[in-house]
């Protein structure tokens, strides 16, 4: 083991970073100790070496370094965490510290939080589905074990209340195996994380979860370290102890707020609104660590949260993040407003592993036609109402406004339901069914003649139904 | 071989000094790992190189090496059924090495070095040759017979040549008198992955390349040895629609580079490909495929080699007299790996902070698409198929722009489209294609009136796309009959001949003479239904005819191989609809 070498000379601190002058044999990428006079120790990490100088990250941000009497410290590896069953029913900071007052979780096990790339030939494709409860999710952008499918939200919206919902109900239908969730905040409100913390208590599922807070308060640069952390953990837990993880990050808009403030201090040039050109890359080397391996029992479901800056999903963090994610749930402001719950937009919302995931064997055989002859018909509302609009409800054709209640219906009945309202998947399809057969039958074009046989409810009979 | 030692290291990009004699774009390996890497600039005695692996921990003072070889791929028998990274490691062999992950510094040959495949010679001892001419026949996959191919460059009198019988990669197999001295080959031989491979000339593509997607076959054909870019917003299907080209287009071989997408995309491939089965030949689909993954998650700099290593593998099949079909998933991935490494170079940025050269170096990798007459006299062609991703769906940015000025076939992907769930989500109004003439002769073979049936369909729906401004405005049953007829035709169209499900066992594959035969059908619904709607009878009665609902459904129900159906239902759908007339005449 070498000598740890102390350094001295900082010769500039700039933002979140320091850059150290007269170092030797310094690794890139390499975990740094940096004490001030107080007995308080920094961590950073080397962002760029050369032969005798380094530029390093500070993780808890520089304010009150100053370039003299700071001493630096080169550990010689990355930065690595103990990853240990233990972990569970904990409470820590954003770099993996246990903040409850608990002590430290004792394990020989450290692992890189950055992880290794997974061979695409070693993964399992995901086709197991996961029953949230909501219609919306279930019937239509169906949620796959494995899966890594964000929440676009934007401000003021139940995001967290989907989320916690989710976690739930997911972890009742799967008691006979180990279901964890983990939950990393990352430059989030205090109140916020505190939500999340009880209705994790209130189901009583709290002492099979791992929490890791970076909360706004937190120097904005741990937030880089802060959802790799939480993912070192749960490929622990997933593909060592064979436990299905779900990890909910939230807020990824403050994540990539960080870096681009780590590019910008960096001198990068930018690329779209001032995020680096290398925004795509980094987020992928987290949602990929979402996903199934091959001969492991485990899985690790990913559900980022972000906020779309002013509603625009076309800003770069939902942009890139739809990129690579496998589909998105989108809240919607119009739907918020008319005071519907869950807000989830009937058409941009995506569920890329849906096709695997459903239908005989896994869901119902019909289950892929009615999510695809809701999905038409209610792009077909949208349509009709854009028009209504203009002309009014009167110069619209019969069929038109036949569209029009279904539209209604569809959105109050479908798509709305409680907080604490569970569906199962075959109430959920039966009322999709009932929605569909407000419309004429011929108009029910993506379903084959043998399921509209079966499945579709003549007006006659529907009056009875409904009651 | 030269050695030297690292001065900085800035992510994938290091410095190093001492570097004798190194050449741009050669291989050095860097490090205690021996991290593959290439060397991108020289400046004044520092040589600067791209990393193609994490190099966390990489010091400076590290030893740097390198035998002074460009980047290369290794091309021999064993290429097809294979999966590769983006700088040609075996991601089975990596797998068996070193479990789930891929641990860095892993070195594996890319082909497999104990295998032994059955040989036979095609030339004698004597014969005078020439670089790429044919000197035996390897069954590769029980769909790809692997020519032997003597390596452009080399020429001269054939000295021996190995009897019929079973050998390694690794085994001398031919040996040849040139005007150099003698020359031992192998089954397999390295070339240079940034250097096409030579031809002897450039033809002018003239085959469809047949898909089985109708809105692609009928309405923007693309040519063997043609280019298409398939620009779309996240969501709109753009890998949905590269899958679907790999499934079913007809060409011999498929390269599937997935270059900065996702993990589970790639997995999907290879779990469904060996179980697929192509109908043309009975054969799973994976014994024409050879697959390129390098994930978004995996290093950068390996996804910007990632689409040279699979054109380069595709010009050795098209070397063997094949048609290829190269798949590039995602284009615009690569153009941010190259970004991103030209940052960090500190190069000076041009639109959007990509470097300047980016335009120039699109051009280049579409460029090696084409027909083309191999040095062995047979046709050969590559397909290059580039799905683009543009941020915020927004077309107008550079890789996108870059793009459609290097392909001859635009396939634009509508959002609004994929909203509704209809895919292929390929837009009628904003997609293009240069091939339509090129091709004319051959659909020509099918039916003299191709194309003026294709331009009549295509003219329904722009007068559609017309109209519906003006539906947006004042509703349908504003307009007139004849127009509210064009709106029907148009949805019919759209609902039983553009709209298309992959996942269907009859609609995923559409052949030209079902695609024709439709095509036949809707043409008589729209020009018997505007007589009848212009003579008077109303749109409603017209809806009402009982044959109107199996039209739908046609795509769905009739099989490829059962056409005659089609026939049979046009039929009685123009009798049904001349009975109207008669009631017309009759009152």
């Amino acid at each position: 083991m070498a000598v740890e070498i102390e350094y001295t000379c900082l010769s500039e601190i700039s933002g979140p970073l320091i850059f150290v002058r007269g170092v030797r044999g310094v690794g890139f990428g390499e975990i740094v100790e940096i004490r001030d006079g107080s007995s308080a120790v920094r961590t950073g990490q080397t962002l760029e070496v050369d032969e005798d100088s380094a530029v390093v990250q500070v993780f808890e941000g520089t304010s009150g370094l100053s370039v003299e009497g700071m001493r630096v410290t080169f550990v010689g590896r990355p930065l690595e965490i103990p990853v240990d069953r233990d972990m569970l029913g904990r409470v820590f900071d954003g770099l993996g510290r246990p903040i409850d007052g608990a002590p430290q979780v004792i394990t020989d096990n450290l692992k890189d939080i950055n992880g290794l790339p997974v061979n695409p030939w070693s993964r399992e494709y995901p086709r197991d589905f996961i029953q949230t409860g909501i219609s919306a999710i279930d019937g239509m952008n169906t949620l796959i074990r494995g899966q890594k499918l964000p929440i676009f939200s934007a401000s003021g919206m139940p995001h967290n209340l989907i989320a916690a919902q989710i976690a739930r109900q997911a972890m009742i239908l799967s008691a006979k195996e180990e279901f964890t969730v983990i939950f990393a905040a990352m430059g989030v409100k205090f109140d916020m994380a505190r939500f999340f913390i009880d209705s994790l208590e209130e189901s009583g599922v709290l002492t099979h979860s791992a929490i890791f807070l970076s909360l706004a308060d937190a120097p904005s640069i741990e937030r880089l370290i802060t959802p790799r952390v939480a993912l070192t953990l749960a490929e622990h837990l997933a593909f060592d102890e064979g436990m299905h993880v779900l990890v909910i990050l939230t807020d990824m808009t403050n994540y990539c707020e960080s870096l681009r403030e780590l590019s910008s201090s960096r001198g990068e040039i930018p690329s779209r609104k001032g995020y680096p050109g290398y925004l795509y890359s980094d987020l992928a080397s987290i949602y990929e660590r979402a996903g199934r391996l091959k001969g492991h029992r485990g899985s690790i479901t990913q559900m980022p949260i972000l906020t779309m800056p002013s509603d625009d999903i076309s800003h770069p963090v939902p942009d890139l993040t739809g990129y690579i994610t496998e589909g998105q749930i989108v809240l919607e402001r119009e739907l918020f407003n008319k005071g519907i719950y869950p807000p989830i937009a009937g058409l941009p919302s995506l569920s890329r592993l849906m096709k695997d995931g459903i239908g005989e064997g896994h869901t119902r055989k019909d289950h892929a036609e009615v999510a695809a002859q809701l999905f038409a018909s209610y792009a077909k509302v949208k349509r009709i109402r854009a028009l209504e609009a203009i002309v009014g409800e009167e110069e619209l054709s019969s069929l038109d406004r036949v569209y029009l209640k279904f539209g209604t219906a569809f959105e109050e009945e479908f798509l709305s339901q409680g907080p604490e309202e569970n569906r199962s998947i075959e109430q959920t399809l039966d009322l999709g069914w009932r929605m569909l057969s407000l419309l004429p039958q011929e108009e029910l074009y993506r379903i084959c003649a043998e399921d509209l046989h079966k499945f579709y409810i003549p007006s006659k009979e529907r009056g009875e139904c409904q009651r | 071989m030269v050695t030297g030692k690292v001065i900085s290291v800035n992510g994938p990009i290091v410095k190093a000094s001492g570097l004798a004699r190194i050449k741009m774009f050669d291989i050095a390996e860097v490090g205690p790992h021996r991290l593959i890497g290439e060397v991108i600039r020289l400046a004044g005695g520092v040589t600067v190189i791209q990393v193609y692996e994490d190099n966390t921990g990489l010091k400076p003072g590290d030893e740097v090496v390198s035998s002074c070889r460009p980047l290369s791929v290794l091309l021999g028998p064993g290429l097809i059924a294979n999966i590769y990274d983006g700088i040609q490691r075996p991601l089975v062999g990596i797998s068996e090495v070193c479990g789930s992950y891929i641990e860095k510094g892993i070195k594996l040959p890319a082909l497999d070095m104990e295998k032994r495949w059955a040989f036979s010679p095609l030339v004698t001892a004597g014969a005078a040759l020439r670089g790429g001419c044919v000197l035996g026949e390897i069954r590769e996959s029980p769909l790809v017979v692997h020519r032997v191919l003597l390596p452009p460059g080399v020429s001269g009198t054939l000295t021996g040549i190995a009897a019929a019988g079973e050998y390694t990669i690794d085994e001398e197999i031919y040996t040849l008198d040139t005007a150099t001295g003698t020359y031992t080959g192998k089954l397999a031989g390295y070339w240079p992955v940034r250097s096409p491979r030579p031809f002897r000339l450039k033809k002018k593509p003239f085959i469809p390349l047949m898909t089985g997607q109708r809105v692609i076959d009928t309405f923007f054909p693309i040519a063997r040895g043609g280019t298409a870019a398939i620009p779309g917003g996240f969501g709109t299907g753009k890998t949905m629609t590269q899958h679907a080209l790999a499934k079913w287009c007809n060409a011999d071989i498929i390269v599937y580079i997935g270059c900065g997408e996702r993990g589970n995309e790639m997995t999907d491939v290879l779990t469904e490909f060996p179980n697929l089965i192509d109908e043309r030949n009975g054969r799973p689909l994976i014994e024409r495929t050879v697959m390129i993954a390098n994930t978004s998650n995996m290093p950068v700099p390996a996804r910007e080699v990632s689409i040279y290593t699979g054109v380069t593998i595709a010009e050795f099949y098209r070397d063997m007299g094949y048609s290829v079909a190269v798949m590039a998933d995602s284009t615009s991935r690569w153009a941010e790996a190259l970004r991103e490494l030209s940052s960090r170079l500190g190069d000076m940025p041009a639109e959007e902070g990509f470097p300047p050269y980016l335009a120039t170096r699109l051009a280049e990798f579409y460029e090696r698409a084409g027909l083309v007459e191999t040095l062995s006299g047979h046709d050969g062609d590559i397909t290059i198929i580039g799905a683009v991703s543009p941020p915020g769906g927004d077309f107008s940015e550079p890789v996108t722009q870059h793009t459609s000025r290097f392909v001859r076939c635009f396939w634009a992907l509508d959002k609004i489209l994929a909203d509704a769930r209809h895919y292929p989500s390929i837009s009628w109004t904003d997609s293009y294609t240069e091939y339509l003439h090129d091709i004319e002769a051959w659909w020509r073979t099918l039916d003299s009136q191709w194309l003026s049936l294709r331009n009549e369909v295509m003219n329904i729906l722009l007068d559609d796309h017309r109209l519906q401004q003006l539906v947006k405005l004042v509703g349908t049953d504003a307009l007139p009959q004849t127009q509210q007829f064009v709106l029907f035709a148009a949805e019919m169209i759209k609902n039983a001949f553009l709209q298309q499900n992959s996942f269907d066992p009859i609609d995923k594959y559409c052949s030209p003479e079902k695609q024709l035969k439709l095509l036949k059908t809707f043409l008589t619904l729209y020009r018997k239904g505007s007589q009848l709607v212009h003579a008077g009878v109303s749109l409603k009665e017209i809806k009402a005819l009982d044959v109107m609902s199996e039209l739908v459904r046609l795509k769905s129900e009739v099989p490829n191989q059962d056409t005659a159906r089609i026939d049979e239902y046009g039929k009685r759908l123009a009798t049904e609809l001349d009975s109207l007339k008669e009631l017309l005449t009759g009152v």
